[in-house]
């Protein structure tokens, strides 16, 4: 950052100053020197990022769980492929609804990260209109997985059992889908807040839009839950 | 202040992740799609799961622009659930071994 990163002592040093070092030197700086660690970050955006570091932790204990139920069961595990197929036109297309719900997500996500640089051009209208697109995206994932979840319980999958194999396969698919499900659901109400302040003009006074890039990082944290989860449950 | 200059990249940038990601996931997809086995199945999975993860979290978290301190206070704890993989792993095998031992396949 900048040339002029003048040797000061580690006492004198300010946590917004814009001459901080960077790199390595930079972060034996920053946790080394007193009161705040991590500097040029608001207590805002670093809560959420430790609150997503913990919910990292929750999700790969349901994905790890799912990994030990599925290597000690002595039944065949059912066919992801089939389970989850459609029939279109005909033909019974293996994944696609799954598929369809990435490609959902993966747009939700690019449209908030579009939000996001809008909010710091302050262009009101636009970022509202984008994070809109972004609920409204995540409420369309959220029926998809509703339509997902009905048609599994229709054909007897129960987180007891199911016909096609391990019992093991419901719990961990009800579990996992569910709790993933959940959070999108919140992060749509927590966009919706969010988008109704911005339009209404309430970060106007301040000029700080960064609320709109802590929203993005739950959001981009629930698209990167889903990557994990189509490779490890869905693909696997 | 900061904020007005820290996260300002082009909007190009936002697009072209997003087409990235989409080509990643629908060749994730085409993975199944052409029924593909065994380790070559497992390493396209993670290779592509990792490359969108990583996109995601170092473009569109911003991870990529943060300073170390803080990129690396969220990046080293996850690693602690690599060795909870491995113990856990461990375990079923051995639960699986001694499943199959004394109850015989399909008695589970």
């Amino acid at each position: 950052m900048g040339q002029s990163s003048r040797d000061a002592p580690l006492a004198e040093s300010h946590p917004t100053e814009a001459s901080a070092p960077g790199g390595w030197e930079g972060m034996y700086r920053d946790w080394s020197s007193d009161k705040d660690a991590f500097k040029q970050v608001s207590w805002g955006k670093a809560m959420m990022w430790i609150f997503l570091l913990s919910d990292t932790f929750v999700f790969s204990c349901f994905l790890i769980g799912y990994m030990a139920v599925r290597m000690t069961t002595t039944e065949p595990w059912p066919n992801t492929s089939e389970v989850f197929a459609l029939t279109l036109g005909g033909h019974s297309i293996p994944l696609i609804l799954i598929a369809i719900m990435t490609f959902v997500l993966i747009s939700s996500s690019g449209t908030m990260a579009m939000a996001v640089n809008f909010a710091y051009r302050r262009a009101r209208v636009r970022t509202g209109l984008l994070i809109l697109a972004t609920a409204l995206l995540g409420a369309a994932f959220v029926g998809m997985q509703a339509f997902e979840w009905s048609k599994l319980i229709g054909e007897g999958v129960r987180p007891w059992g199911n016909p096609e194999g391990a019992a093991q396969f419901g719990a961990s698919f009800f579990m996992i889908t569910g709790f993933h499900g959940l959070h999108v659901s919140i992060g749509v109400i927590y966009l919706s807040v969010v988008a109704y302040k911005v339009m209404r003009g309430h970060y106007e006074s301040s000029g700080n839009y960064q609320v709109v890039e802590i929203a993005g990082l739950y959001w981009h944290f629930v698209d990167l839950v889903w990557v994990f989860i189509f490779a490890f449950f869905y693909l696997w | 202040m900061e904020h007005a200059q820290g996260q300002q990249h082009p909007i190009s940038l936002y697009l072209k992740i997003w087409g990235l990601l989409f080509v990643l996931s629908t060749l994730s997809y085409l993975v199944d799609y052409f029924h593909f086995q065994g380790p070559l199945r497992w390493a396209l999975i993670i290779i592509f799961m990792l490359l969108k993860a990583g996109l995601i979290v170092s473009i569109f978290m911003h991870l990529a622009w943060e300073r170390l301190a803080i990129v690396y206070a969220i990046l080293i704890p996850p690693l602690c659930l690599l060795v909870l993989m491995g113990l856990m792993a461990a375990e079923a095998d051995y639960v699986s071994f001694s499943r199959l031992l004394f109850f015989g396949k399909g008695g589970g």
